[in-house]
């Protein structure tokens, strides 16, 4: 641990002052609460919001896992996690089951989380309206008056264009009946998860200055019509190396002949599974 | 104010600076009725427009507007979240230039639809289908309804804004100058289009116009206005054929015989 820092870098004060914006945000589930985002030894845009809540939550004890597009092994997971280790000494764990606090940007584990861990999302553009609306003036008088029939209209857009709603990331959910929140770029694949989820839910957006909170056992809805239901999309494949057909999956281009390789983006739910004895039709030509 | 007045208006005044823009300006408005605003440019006419949809707060006087259920509402301390569900349910506003109103990135039937989705219309199907026939009632073809306004001409244009403000059945619409800008043979149209609606549907309006041949086919009655006072008001063709005040005698004579 390197002892030329505070205790997880940054100092008390603003430990403080995050912590009273994180209780606001919890208290008012999905609702932007503005706080001072200090400047981070990292670039924005790697997760400098996600950072300054892990940083303002996180104690000795705690065990903490880092994930970027479902993977513990990626450079922004590793640096982090490495951040970490080094300024506040904690314990760092790429199982899921393990974490008491688990960062992550694009994904939600693939294991059902539990009230006792909480989950910090690294959140690039914390307004759902921004690419409807240019005004931020505007766009926070309509979550005050919850005058959403704006994003419903893109949604008609998307319809009445390509057949089905076209966003396939930062699926807009409406938060406890009230606000409507971007659930940050994770797939809509994951929304179903964001809803009554035991864990606390901590979002963090460092250049835009805003922390929002989802607490534990919360209603999150995906925006839909009535006959165009929200569906949960997903690569009709199943995992090469684990075979796993209920997960999220990446698609790998392996060689210049147009091969492609499907792998569960949870590498963490992938090694469990291979750890099981689970294998898939390209686990052995992947060795 | 009697019974049954939908809008009412009484001693509104306001100045921006020196300029005085309403001085003591009375109004009333009964359902179903159409009242033109006429004037020359800057005496105020769309200013008293922006005073009575609340869109502007005057120095001194008060707009009282009757619900359907019959009570009244003072407009300008009506608390926000309220004024802005009148303008998006029992009020309508049309503009001069459709642009300002309308998203024209978003195709027709979004345009149109918007309105019900504000309302919580959450059913695709439904919202199309009343989108398709509002464009229908303002002689918009079906097929258009998937185009993007930016395709569509200036009457077109004009005739969506409308179906896009009425789809909601406002009981008051507020219109300003809404056949500026386009050529005659357009503009007839969309008068016949405005009547035959505004008739049909029993709308209330307010027409700002500075065009008296607008006002006289479609307004019932006619306020005239100079330098922010309204010089005389009454019914339309009384009005227009035995003007009293000098600056009416003015404005009549000064049309153009075809």
């Amino acid at each position: 641990m390197n002892t030329g820092y505070n205790f997880a870098y940054l100092d008390e004060q603003t430990k403080r002052m995050v912590r009273r914006a994180i209780l606001k945000a919890v208290a008012i589930p999905g609702h932007q609460v503005p706080f001072g985002s200090r400047e981070m030894p990292l670039p924005y845009g790697w997760g400098t919001g996600g950072i300054q809540l892990t940083a303002s939550i996180i104690g000795p004890d705690d065990v903490l896992k880092v994930i970027d597009q479902g993977a513990d092994d990626t450079t922004n997971a590793v640096s982090i996690r490495r951040f970490f280790a080094r300024t506040a000494g904690v314990a760092p764990t790429t199982r899921t089951g393990d974490a008491s606090i688990i960062q992550t940007r694009h994904r939600i584990p693939e294991k059902p989380l539990r009230e006792d861990q909480i989950i910090v999302y690294q959140v690039p553009q914390p307004e759902p309206l921004s690419r409807l609306e240019p005004s931020r003036a505007e766009t926070r008088r309509m979550h005050a008056l919850s005058e959403y029939g704006l994003m419903h209209v893109k949604l008609y857009e998307d319809i009445t264009r390509f057949g089905h709603v076209a966003i396939s990331y930062d699926y807009p959910v409406m938060v406890n009946h009230r606000y409507l929140m971007a659930p940050s770029p994770i797939p809509a694949f994951d929304n179903p998860k964001l809803h009554m989820m035991p864990a606390l839910q901590l979002f963090g957006a460092g250049r835009e200055k805003r922390i929002y909170a989802v607490p534990p056992w919360t209603d999150v809805r995906s925006l839909d019509f009535d006959d165009h239901p929200f569906r949960a999309a997903r690569a009709p494949h199943s995992c090469g190396l684990c075979g796993a057909t209920d997960g999220y999956l990446d698609e790998v281009v392996v060689d210049d002949r147009g091969g492609r390789l499907f792998v569960c983006s949870d590498t963490d739910h992938c090694e469990t599974r291979r750890a099981a004895g689970h294998t898939g039709a390209d686990a052995l030509a992947a060795e | 104010m009697s019974e049954d007045t939908l809008l009412s208006a009484s001693r509104l005044t306001l100045r921006f600076g020196a300029v005085p823009a309403l001085v003591e300006v009375d109004a009333e408005l009964w359902p179903g009725e159409v009242l033109a605003v006429v004037g020359e440019s800057g005496s105020g006419k769309t200013t008293l427009l922006n005073v009575l949809s609340g869109r502007l707060r005057p120095q001194s006087g008060v707009v009282w507007y009757r619900d359907p259920e019959g009570r009244l509402h003072d407009v300008h301390a009506m608390p926000l979240p309220a004024l802005r569900a009148l303008h998006r349910s029992d009020w309508g506003f049309v503009h001069q230039n459709p642009r300002e109103n309308l998203r024209l990135g978003v195709t027709a039937g979004g345009n149109v639809g918007e309105r019900l989705m504000a309302q919580g219309s959450r059913h695709y199907g439904r919202i199309r289908e009343e989108a398709i026939g509002w464009l229908r009632q303002v002689e918009i073809d079906a097929d258009r309804v998937d185009d993007l306004p930016r395709t569509f001409s200036g009457g077109m244009l004009q005739r969506l804004q409308i179906a896009r403000t009425l789809v909601t059945h406002p009981r008051l619409v507020f219109m300003d100058e809404p056949t500026g800008g386009l050529d005659v043979s357009v503009q007839a149209r969309l008068l016949d289009l405005i009547r035959s609606l505004v008739s049909r549907l029993g709308i209330a309006a307010v027409l700002v116009t500075h065009d008296l041949a607008v006002a006289r086919l479609l307004a019932h009655r006619i306020m005239v206005m100079q330098r922010g006072r309204v010089v005389e008001a009454g019914l339309t063709d009384q009005v227009l054929d035995d003007p009293r005040h000098e600056y009416t005698q003015l404005l009549v004579s000064s049309v153009l015989q075809a």
